[in-house]
């Protein structure tokens, strides 16, 4: 079990421990079937293509539910999220091989809030191109 | 077309109630692969002082996709729905949301605006348990590419 973070222990500056995930068609599937949103841009290359886009890409609130996790691994306890936004600037385009895509999180405290909250700001990249811009969450620690 | 301006403000009735079940929780951690067991054991959530399993921060969308499907079934918001994307999330939680929760969600259009050819929409749901204490709060901003 994971212990809970205190606030004491970090600082303006303090990095999260880095994660890369690995994301592949049946990821995608998992997903879809698992939040409700069954759009076929996430599982198929022919309507993905035909609206424009290079080919099946992640759902955006995956590639957000992954990225919770450099937070709530560090912060030791899911629940201390209080808040938690992220805007969609790339597609995360996930090939249909055995390899899929990576995404790597990265996070950093950016500022020490009152009340024991600390505000993280994560980069989150695919193929070294930011996917997610202004991704931030608020955590309310020990 | 461009999104009529009238449209903010616009709420619509509460969501029928979404029981948030375990099973549920442990299939969406999965997804998304949130290994902590505060998502799958009751013993593990009581030890951090929650009252049951608790759903990861992102999975109020599963509650407030359906709810807000109410604004794009609504014929006044001429949205073409093959060229939307999703912009932008932000979840703001009251509390965790956990197995047991009887939610109801209440849908608002926020904002509308046009930009660069692209029609943006901004929705809110409001997530309270069925008598009425707030659970979360989710925005969303939905872009529809070239509409506008």
């Amino acid at each position: 079990m994971s212990a809970r973070l205190r606030a004491a222990d970090v600082a303006v500056g303090t990095e999260l421990p880095e994660q890369t995930h690995r994301v592949t068609r049946a990821d995608l599937v998992r997903y879809a079937g698992a939040s409700g949103d069954l759009n076929p841009i996430h599982w198929s290359d022919r309507v993905a293509t035909s609206v424009g886009l290079p080919g099946v890409i992640a759902h955006g609130m995956l590639t957000m539910g992954l990225a919770a996790r450099t937070v709530t691994d560090w912060a030791g306890d899911p629940g201390a999220v209080v808040e938690y936004q992220v805007r969609f600037g790339r597609p995360v385009v996930v090939p249909d091989d055995d390899t899929g895509a990576e995404v790597t999180v990265r996070g950093k405290v950016g500022a020490v809030l009152d009340g024991g909250r600390v505000r993280v700001d994560l980069t989150v990249t695919s193929g070294g191109e930011k996917v997610l811009s202004l991704a931030r969450a608020t955590v309310a620690l020990a | 077309m461009a999104l009529d301006a009238g449209l903010v403000g616009r709420s619509y009735p509460p969501s029928a109630v979404y029981e948030v079940g375990r099973e549920k929780i442990v299939e969406f951690a999965t997804a998304v692969g949130a290994a902590d067991p505060v998502h799958t054991d009751p013993e593990a959530a009581r030890a951090l002082g929650h009252p049951d399993v608790l759903a990861p921060p992102t999975f109020a969308i599963v509650v407030t996709l359906g709810a807000a499907d109410v604004v794009l079934a609504d014929p006044d918001v001429a949205l073409d729905y093959s060229r939307v994307v999703h912009g932008e999330q932000r979840f703001t939680h009251h509390r965790p949301i956990r197995a047991g929760d009887r939610l109801v969600s209440t849908t608002t259009i926020e904002t509308v605006r046009s930009i660069g050819g692209n029609d943006l929409l901004t929705t809110r749901v409001d997530v309270a348990t069925e008598d009425g204490s707030a659970v979360c709060t989710a925005t969303s901003m939905l872009v529809a590419r070239g509409t506008a």
